[in-house]
């Protein structure tokens, strides 16, 4: 299998902190792949990378084939996301917030339409399509954002914590969903969650990333084995809990600790 | 710019129009302002300008509320872009495979139809309330002078909505900005006579040059002429969209 995206020896400062800190890895073409790690790990810096708002400091990456930094539009046609926070348009209606990302991304009129239909359908929203975004609920926010995420039929779908402050029927919900569109469309879905259980389910493949480093790579399977644990989220506890006990706080943990809580999204 | 360029230019300022037209709230509550200008001034100071010998107020003034429709109106379509970036919308457009100066401009040039739309409905309120146009053929030039007044200020709004990280900032804006753009100009009196201070601050107000042109074209007299309003009120507008197109452009998520 082909890796779809490549990251080598990536490297993101900001000022003294070191936000992701020499990784390296890659994702298979196709697959689901769990990208992990306590708050402030570096998860959402490197989506932002990968994803070309945010240019590295140094090492490359390759999306699609790509470089985020040179070939911004080619990478951002590659990809479809779905962010942290919401990102839909309230004062429109599900539809037109479809066909609005449609014309972004230069998709003609009759096939946004028609893409449209079917990805509502398949989202179970086809019904509710008129009403203005601002009366859904939460969950249905969010496969909505899926759903326009895949309008422009991109290779690879970017989830930054889709399943946050859902219930347990509605992240099921949704996942199935992506798990169809992923094996329908073959699209690549590179992940971050806090629910562990959700990761062992859904991912092939995970890696686990803590101050800025990979710490674990592999299936969730191979990761508890090697941690001798009995669930994914004590594999993760081990390795993330590790690394703290294991030094003594240094002038850089200090400034990491001090990032964690004025910089959320680190 | 191609094809797909300006249908990107075009669902973005077709956006603004939707949620602007959508909000009914909006287009009468940005109304009042103007209104009690309009009823106050217009006909408060109506007796002592024509014992003065310089007219009818009503007809002087018009254009200046009109103009204060445009203002507020299109300062505020601005400087929404602090909404989306709040509400998130503003990430979506971001990461489309679209440059920048294409989102800009279809943000400013929607803001800037909404004002004039806006300005629009404040002018045919002033003629319910009496005023009279003078010579049909110039209201196309009466337009122009809208749009332009609309582009300027959706520009000057859209930079400050960049830089502005929320809303706090908003009455800062206001209160120092758009309040002295609107008193320091020729919108209530007129530019003769004045201290020579505010003389000087009312010629280095692109506005001035706006309402000037406005009411030249709705059947008063140039204070300037035709052209110098126009040629300021274009270089300014294209300053001010250059700025804030570069200010977007430096935006970061």
């Amino acid at each position: 299998m082909t890796a779809i995206i490549v990251v080598h020896d990536l490297v993101k400062n900001y000022g003294d902190f070191c936000a992701v800190n020499h990784i390296s890895f890659a994702v298979p073409e196709g697959e689901i792949f769990g990208f992990l790690g306590p708050n402030g790990a570096g998860k959402t810096t490197t989506i932002k990378m990968l994803t070309t708002v945010l240019d590295p400091t140094s090492g490359t990456i390759r999306v699609n084939g790509y470089d985020p930094v040179h070939e911004r539009k080619q990478v951002r046609r590659s990809f479809g996301i779905v962010f942290q926070d919401a990102s839909l348009d309230d004062e429109l209606t599900a539809s037109e917030n479809m066909d609005l990302h449609g014309a972004l991304y230069g998709v003609s009129r009759r096939e946004r339409a028609k893409r449209s239909e079917a990805l509502l359908q398949l989202v179970g929203l086809w019904d509710r399509r008129n009403d203005f975004v601002k009366q859904y609920s939460g969950g249905m926010k969010r496969r909505l954002e899926v759903a326009r995420a895949l309008l422009h039929q991109p290779r690879i779908l970017f989830l930054d914590e889709p399943t946050i402050g859902l219930d347990p029927q509605t992240r099921n919900h949704i996942w199935s969903h992506i798990q169809t569109l992923s094996r329908e469309q073959n699209v690549t879905v590179f992940f971050t969650t806090h629910y562990m259980e959700e990761a062992d389910r859904v991912a092939a493949e995970v890696a686990v990333i803590d101050q800025g480093k990979i710490v674990a790579q592999g299936t969730p399977s191979f990761l508890k084995e090697q941690t001798n644990s009995a669930s994914l989220e004590g594999a993760f506890i081990a390795l993330t809990g590790h690394g703290i006990r294991e030094e003594e706080p240094s002038s850089a943990d200090r400034m990491r600790r001090m990032a964690r809580v004025w910089g959320r999204r680190r | 710019m191609g094809a797909p360029a300006v249908r990107a230019i075009y669902i973005l300022c077709a956006r603004q129009l939707k949620r602007y037209a959508r909000s009914p709230a909006r287009i009468v509550g940005s109304l009042g302002q103007p209104l009690v200008f309009l009823l106050a001034l217009g006909f408060g100071f109506g007796a002592t300008f024509a014992k003065a010998g310089a007219g009818n107020y009503f007809n002087f003034v018009t254009p200046g509320i009109v103009a204060m429709g445009i203002l507020f109106t299109a300062v505020f379509s601005g400087i929404e872009i602090i909404w989306d970036r709040q509400f998130g919308f503003l990430k979506e457009t971001l990461v489309a495979p679209v440059s920048r100066l294409q989102i800009v401009l279809g943000r400013v040039l929607g803001g800037a139809i909404v004002a004039m739309i806006q300005g629009t409905v404040v002018f045919l309120v002033c003629l319910i309330f009496g005023f009279r146009v003078e010579r049909l053929l110039l209201l196309p030039v009466a337009v122009v002078f809208m749009f332009l007044i609309s582009l300027l200020f959706t520009s000057i709004g859209t930079a400050i909505g960049s830089v502005l990280q929320d809303m706090q900032g908003f009455p800062l804006v206001m209160n120092f900005l758009v309040m002295p753009l609107f008193f320091f100009s020729d919108a209530l009196f007129p530019l003769n006579g004045l201290p020579r201070i505010l003389t000087l601050a009312l010629r280095l107000n692109p506005l001035t040059y706006g309402i000037d042109g406005l009411r030249g074209a709705l059947g008063h007299a140039y204070v300037f002429n035709v052209f110098t309003d126009f040629a300021v009120l274009l270089i300014a507008s294209s300053i001010m969209l250059s700025i804030g197109s570069y200010v977007f452009s430096k935006i970061q998520l």
